[in-house]
């Protein structure tokens, strides 16, 4: 009985550490030769492969790209054929190379591996560090590795800057970053750490919701933060964002730091969250400008 | 003075004729039994006349608006339904309902009137009891209680005696035939034609989707009605004690 | 009666006091009742004025909607097993609801979203008599209910399956189980005139229901007006349901359960049964909401989970009992 559980639980263990240990060794998805007609179907690959690719490198970009709503490149992405990120459309535009997301439907992939396309995917980044190791990963990928490391040290220079105008351990401002469902992110997140660069404490890391978690409103209100930073709502309604709708929410919106909306800057880990910096790091000093 | 007349009354339920030009006056002070085989239509009769059935013709009581009726007339269905565990005291003060208006408290001519619907028909040691833990009887006279309260001058009752024993029988008939003496009236159908040839002081027969007869019960218990419309033959003699009537055979019917 | 009636008076003042300093702020009760009154300049006010207070008054009315209406329910249909929930009003509130959200008719005009709940809750209850009969017996009405209930859980569930917005398909969690979190005053002016509405016209009724303990003949012969008191009841009881719906979800039990509770202390008079049965269902209500805060607070706990883990218990001791007696 003890020895069978016991071999359970190491196979457990193996399997679930299998797939991350697949992605250590030799990367399956840098192709061999430089692709000429590469696919993307996820909008944070869109992004960088748009940023990366060579002329006539990139056919197919996804349709989230190319709506406003969460793209950063609308204009560019335009240029490219849009795609549902389905296997039967993408195989027939005959791809060398597709670029997916890891959230991509798993058996859409599995269906472009067995007609024999090849497919890298890409893992979301989960903060600052990871966007340098996306955009190099992408630069292999597409065989652009010298355009990537240009990219990765403007990336550094830049952010070394807006670092470098941050204020100092306690004269900090509050932020909370407030969405959907009363999520609020922390600092171990991405959109924490946009906001913690442009010069912010966050308010979920006093509530130890360093990745994140549900905010009661009431903890919230109580905070009274500097700055109140949602995102841009959905099409139709939902309950999940009425919160966001909330007197109490905008009670402390309208108190605080004008300008903040989160958009199509954060949605993705791409070297665009620099701009997105900037402008809160603006806020930031316009509002201690006026003597806040 | 007349509390209730009928005329020209007819009842359809679907295809079916009922009931054809039913007419009859009933002054104060009377106690008639409605009698007839079963299905010959003495509660649709009933129900008709108070409106609680579509009907053609004309009857004085469905003419009345709600509440009038109500107060000029008090009814006791067939069915002995209780829906809730209530007391024996609160049924019977359902009976008061139409004298009160909306939120109004009950007075002493309430208190009074339920008082002594309770005292005539021996229910004192009853009035806490659940009335669904009573026996049918018993429910019954709790039920009879509820339509005396109501001191309406017509009482229109459907089987009430059915299931009581012969001592409760024959005092919930002097009841009625009390209600008379006090110048009300009382219309009740009834099966057993002995009770109804001992207390009523008319009897309504009908037969054959019609009203067959309508008089004293001896002109109403005649050998051909009981043949024609009960397949009965009877002992039928006036004695010392009062008339008496028991059933004696079945007669055409196989 | 009477002391019922303070009893529960008593009882719905203490929750209502309960409810109002209990939350994850976590504020000196008497710093957050003051709160209330004077503003003190802190977030605490906020916290009090427009977060816990609209919370605290949604139950109150909520509750006491659903306890009339499930007592209205049980008198006008001489069964103990009706509820509003269980005959499918608020499942067909929630379609209502739901389709002035998607549509953006709830955002076209105020009022949009409670009167298509009342229009939907109307229509529920006016399909679930057809089918089952003025007067039907307890197990046509609950399949006519079951009917209704699953048509338009589907075709809630279809609405938000199709909406362009992402988080509208997790919505559903919420229109089948209730919650009572983070309304505000506009949820609260957006309900209480339905409610205060059904209310009044339900309260109406305790003449007829008391009437028809002797069922539908003799109620109508003692001057009740049966068409007009349906159609009372079924309007009162869309109005309550309709409106609670809009703003809380499906909660259900409490129009079940209370009226159960509370018979045995109103000698079984239906009549009676409604006033006690607003109370004893605010009751319920608030103290459900008062659990969801403390049991589970970091988790967001519906509310309609609370009041069925209390319903279904409540249900087998009701069936322990009536074997017990048929025995």
């Amino acid at each position: 009985m003890r020895n069978s559980r016991v071999i359970a639980l190491a196979l457990g263990a193996v399997l679930a550490t299998a797939p991350a240990g697949a992605q250590d060794g030799a990367d399956p998805g840098v192709p061999a030769a430089p692709p000429e007609r590469v696919v993307s179907m996820n909008l944070c690959t869109d992004q960088l492969a748009m940023m990366l690719a060579d002329d006539d490198q990139l056919h197919s970009v996804s349709y989230l790209s190319q709506q406003a709503r969460g793209s950063a490149l609308v204009e560019q992405a335009r240029q490219y054929v849009p795609n549902r990120a389905l296997a039967e459309e993408i195989y027939l535009m005959d791809p060398d190379l597709v670029i997916a997301g890891s959230f991509s439907d798993r058996t859409t992939l599995d269906m472009l591996r067995r007609l024999d396309v090849p497919v890298a995917v890409f893992e979301p980044a989960g903060n600052l560090s990871d966007i340098r190791d996306r955009v190099r990963r992408m630069g292999a990928v597409l065989h652009r590795e010298e355009a990537a490391d240009r990219m990765v040290a403007r990336f550094e220079a830049r952010l070394a800057e807006l670092s470098a105008q941050a204020p100092p351990e306690g004269a900090r401002p509050s932020a909370a970053l407030y969405s959907a469902n009363g999520w609020s992110s922390g600092g171990k997140t991405l959109p924490g750490q946009i906001v913690t660069a442009a010069g912010f404490d966050l308010v979920a890391d006093d509530f130890g919701l360093a990745w994140g978690g549900f905010l009661p409103l009431e903890l919230l209100a109580m905070s009274d933060p500097d700055a109140v930073i949602t995102g841009q709502p959905y099409p139709a309604d939902s309950r999940a964002e009425e919160i966001l709708d909330h007197p109490v929410v905008a009670h402390l919106k309208r108190d605080s730091m004008r300008g903040i909306v989160s958009d199509q800057d954060w949605s993705c880990g791409t070297p665009l969250v620099l701009d997105a910096i900037a402008r809160l790091s603006d806020a930031r000093l316009a509002a201690s400008g006026a003597g806040r | 003075m007349s509390l209730l007349s009928v005329s020209g009354l007819t009842i359809h339920r679907g295809k079916r004729t009922i009931l054809r030009e039913v007419g009859f006056d009933i002054g104060a002070g009377e106690l008639i039994g409605l009698i007839g085989a079963n299905g010959a239509g003495k509660t649709t009769l009933l129900r008709a006349v108070l409106g609680l059935l579509p009907a053609t013709g004309h009857s004085s009581l469905a003419a009345l608006p709600r509440r009038d009726r109500a107060k000029q007339a008090a009814w006791m269905p067939q069915a002995r339904e209780v829906a809730w565990p209530v007391s024996v005291e609160r049924l019977v003060t359902l009976g008061r309902s139409p004298h009160l208006g909306v939120g109004q408290a009950m007075g002493a001519a309430d208190r009074a009137a339920i008082d002594a619907a309770v005292g005539a028909l021996g229910l004192e040691d009853f009035r806490h009891r659940t009335a669904t833990n009573l026996s049918g009887g018993e429910l019954a006279r709790v039920l009879i209680a509820r339509t005396l309260a109501q001191e309406t001058p017509l009482v229109l009752a459907d089987e009430p005696i059915a299931g009581l024993d012969p001592a409760h029988q024959i005092q919930t008939m002097r009841l009625f035939a009390g209600l008379a003496q006090q110048g009300r009236s009382a219309v009740v159908s009834i099966h057993d034609l002995g009770l109804a040839a001992r207390h009523c002081t008319r009897l309504i027969l009908l037969g054959g989707g019609r009203l067959v007869a309508d008089g004293a019960p001896g002109d109403v218990l005649t050998p051909d009605n009981l043949t024609d419309h009960f397949n009965i033959t009877a002992h039928f003699a006036q004695t010392e004690a009062g008339p008496i009537f028991q059933p004696l055979d079945v007669v055409g019917m196989d | 009666m009477t002391r019922l009636m303070l009893v529960l008076s008593a009882l719905v003042l203490a929750l209502t006091g309960a409810a109002l300093v209990i939350g994850p702020a976590n504020a000196p009760y008497g710093d957050s009742l003051a709160a209330l009154f004077v503003d003190d300049g802190t977030p605490l006010t906020l916290v009090m004025r427009e977060i816990r207070l609209p919370r605290a008054i949604l139950a109150l009315a909520i509750g006491a909607s659903l306890g009339m209406a499930g007592a209205a329910m049980q008198g006008y249909l001489r069964n103990p097993l009706a509820d509003p929930g269980l005959i499918g009003v608020s499942a067909s509130a929630a379609l209502g609801a739901v389709l002035a959200i998607q549509t953006g008719l709830a955002a076209a005009f105020a009022f949009g979203l409670p009167l298509a709940a009342l229009a939907g809750a109307v229509l529920g209850v006016v399909l679930v008599l057809a089918l089952a009969g003025p007067r039907g017996a307890s197990i046509t009405l609950i399949l006519a209910g079951i009917v209704v209930s699953s048509l338009a859980g589907a075709l809630t569930s279809l609405v938000l399956n199709l909406s362009p917005n992402p988080f509208a398909a997790s919505e559903i969690v919420f229109w089948m189980m209730g919650s009572l979190a983070d309304r505000s005053m506009d949820h609260v002016w957006l309900a209480l005139p339905l409610i205060a509405l059904g209310l009044a016209l339900l309260a109406t009724l305790t003449r007829g229901l008391e009437a028809l303990t002797l069922g539908e003949d003799a109620a109508q012969a003692l001057g009740i007006n049966l068409t007009r008191l349906r159609l009372t009841l079924v309007v009162g009881t869309a109005a309550v349901v309709g409106a609670s719906t809009a703003v809380a979800g499906t909660i259900g039990f409490v129009g079940l359960v209370v009226p159960h509770l509370l018979r045995p202390f109103v000698g079984a008079r239906p009549g009676a049964l409604l006033w006690a049965s607003a109370l004893g269902g605010a009751a319920m209500l608030l103290a459900a909401d008062i659990l969801v805060r403390v049991v589970l607070p970091t988790k967001d706990l519906k509310l309609g989970v609370v009041t069925a883990l209390v319903g279904a218990p409540l249900f087998l001791h009701l069936i322990y009992k009536t074997r017990r007696q048929m025995a």
